[in-house]
């Protein structure tokens, strides 16, 4: 315990801060341990900020024995506070298998993950409830009925992570409106209920409550693409915002396309691994893996089909051998 | 309305269409003449006058958001209008032959032999408890005529033209077995058994992987070039369209509010709302970062 101090305290957990000192006290070191871990934070914070999310070397695998699969192959991806990182895979790429990963629903079978400097990676179900508890990161589902219960007008939906953490219902009503406004909704709203809105204004009420608890971290999986293109312009203009505004985001989307404009960086997943991962434009404009230049081939645009027909047919070929 | 002059494609304006003295007199294989199609329900015009034409090997591409009546304008066309909907106005000919004309049991033989169609979920179309191919091999005997072997080994060649890459093993497969690519693939090669004139593809690209989409696409381009195969392309997405289509048509709320070949529909809008569609596209589809000599290379 006292050789690893240090680097225990400024990875751990809120509630474990007040077990760890105390334990030190006990050691006869009160003195360093004060001082050390606070050191520590000051002098690491302005040099590189603590990524929101950090994957390394995850592998997951589904079912067991003969029908084992492997989902993921060594996916490492990092996401900085204010960063937004579009994950862009189709069916079977593991897409959501890593979503399901950084929220605790899936356990992988090698690698970490550490969200918001903390590694829950080997985190049991109770320790999982609690993250959730404080909204550290926070998920939204591609239908957004899936986000809000029926049952709940719009603002009780809102308020609930809040009134779970144990906060006033005046406060997190104030905090409701605010967050109805950034996603340009009316405060009328309040009072209906889902089944009244439309798909995008039950999207943009489920990216509000998403934003409730103030999380490092939002994961959207496809939160555009059952959205008509007005609603979908939209949608991905306020994610933009949130994304100024310094939450990390990482868009898992299908389309290329949606998270071209949105997010900073691209990472492109095949087949479980991750094939390419650099700057929205240049993974768009100088495609460097085969699947990446199919993919981007692959977009209908309206200047011209983006590559000819003899082009994907080689690039096909190229993927299948 | 925004009429486009017609002198630069005669079969585009109702008149023209119905003096057809175009250059290359092919006959149209499939012409709709300001079609309306009313609600009896609730009385009223739901379709406010579709006209276009089309000749073998050609594509036209119908645009618009849900609820503009493209697929109403589709299902009229295949005679199989919803309950509660007709056409009101103007005239379908399919093949020469005016659809008004066509007693059930005529509509149930071109159907499937001079037009055919393939819609958005592929699944649904398959009966989940029958092997792919013997399904396909069904509407050889049933469309064709072919005995039971014969009609086998043809399921199994349709199924190679359709580009699957086992088609034998695929023949012997049932359809939760597929993905959705290979299902829309084998819901193709099932419509295009009995060699149809026509093929209506009605976002039957849409619920599928952008990769997989451009494969079926190209697929769609492959058939109507080999086998002159005419295509009517209906989708919510423009530039769907504008990949595979000469001409294009742009539909909200019951109207033709835009029409005319597809690049110039695409480089030079001319209503509001086509206008508005290509914005949307230029700000969020990929088109504002590709450099086309990029892309292209």
């Amino acid at each position: 315990m006292t050789t690893g101090l240090p680097q225990d305290v400024t990875t751990a957990r809120p509630e474990d801060v007040t077990t760890g000192p105390r334990q030190d006290v006990t050691s006869g070191r009160p003195r360093d341990v004060t001082s050390r871990p606070s050191e520590a934070r000051t002098a690491a914070r302005p040099a590189a900020p603590r990524p929101a999310l950090e994957v390394t070397g995850l592998d997951v695998h589904y079912g067991r024995g003969r029908g084992r699969r492997r989902a993921l192959a060594g996916v490492s991806l990092s996401v900085a506070p204010g960063e937004t990182v579009g994950v862009i895979g189709e069916t079977g790429s593991g897409k959501s298998t890593l979503a399901r990963t950084v929220l605790g629903l899936v356990r992988p079978s090698a690698g970490s993950v550490r969200v918001g400097g903390e590694d829950v990676t080997r985190y049991g179900n109770r320790r999982w409830r609690a993250l959730r508890r404080r909204g550290v990161v926070q998920y939204v589902f591609q239908d957004p009925l899936r986000s809000l219960d029926p049952d709940l007008t719009i603002e009780d939906s809102l308020i609930e992570p809040l009134l779970i953490q144990g906060r006033g219902r005046a406060e997190a009503t104030a905090r409701a409106r605010s967050l109805l406004d950034r996603v340009r909704l009316h405060d009328d709203l309040l009072e209906r209920m889902p089944s009244e809105l439309s798909g995008g204004q039950r999207q943009r009420i489920a990216v509000a409550r998403a934003l409730m608890t103030g999380p490092e971290l939002v994961l959207l999986d496809e939160p555009v693409s059952a959205l008509d293109s007005a609603n979908r312009v939209q949608v991905l203009e306020i994610l933009k915002e949130l994304g100024a505004a310094g939450t990390a985001l990482v868009l898992i989307s299908h389309d290329l396309g949606s998270v071209a404009g949105t997010a900073d960086r691209i990472a492109v997943l095949h087949h479980g691994a991750l094939v390419e991962t650099g700057a929205a434009r240049d993974v768009v404009n100088r495609p460097a893996h085969p699947y990446t230049r199919l993919l981007v081939g692959s977009a209908p645009t309206l200047r011209t089909a983006s590559a000819d027909r003899a082009r994907r047919e080689a690039l096909r070929a190229l993927l299948n051998t | 309305m925004t009429p486009r002059s017609p002198s630069s494609a005669p079969e585009r304006t109702p008149a023209a269409a119905a003096a057809p003295t175009a250059p290359p007199k092919v006959p149209p294989v499939l012409s709709v003449r300001d079609v309306r199609i009313g609600d009896r329900a609730g009385h009223r015009e739901v379709v406010h006058g579709v006209s276009f034409g089309l000749t073998p090997g050609k594509a036209v591409g119908v645009v618009g958001e849900s609820g503009s009546g493209k697929t109403l304008t589709c299902r009229a066309v295949l005679g199989i209008l919803p309950r509660h909907f007709e056409i009101t106005g103007g005239s379908v000919e399919i093949a020469g032959t005016d659809i008004t004309t066509l007693t059930p049991s005529r509509w149930t033989e071109l159907r499937g032999a001079t037009i055919s169609a393939v819609f958005q979920d592929p699944a649904s179309y398959l009966n989940p408890s029958i092997r792919v191919g013997a399904q396909i091999a069904e509407v050889l005997r049933v469309k064709t005529g072919l005995k039971r072997r014969q009609a086998r080994h043809r399921a199994v060649e349709l199924l190679r033209a359709v580009r699957l890459r086992d088609p034998a093993l695929v023949y012997g497969q049932y359809p939760h077995e597929l993905s959705g690519g290979m299902l829309q693939r084998v819901l193709i090669a099932t419509a295009v058994a009995a060699g149809p004139r026509v093929l209506i593809a009605d976002e039957a690209t849409t619920a599928l992987d952008v990769t997989v989409q451009a494969e079926i696409l190209d697929l769609l381009d492959e058939l109507r070039e080999e086998s002159g195969l005419a295509l009517v392309v209906v989708s919510h997405d423009l530039a769907v369209v504008a990949q595979i289509c000469d001409e294009v048509l742009v539909m909200r709320q019951g109207e033709v509010v835009e029409q005319g070949p597809a690049h110039e529909v695409l480089h030079h809008p001319r209503h509001p709302y086509t206008r508005l569609l290509v914005a949307e596209h230029e700000q969020y589809g990929l088109d504002r970062f590709l450099d086309p000599t990029e892309a292209s290379s």
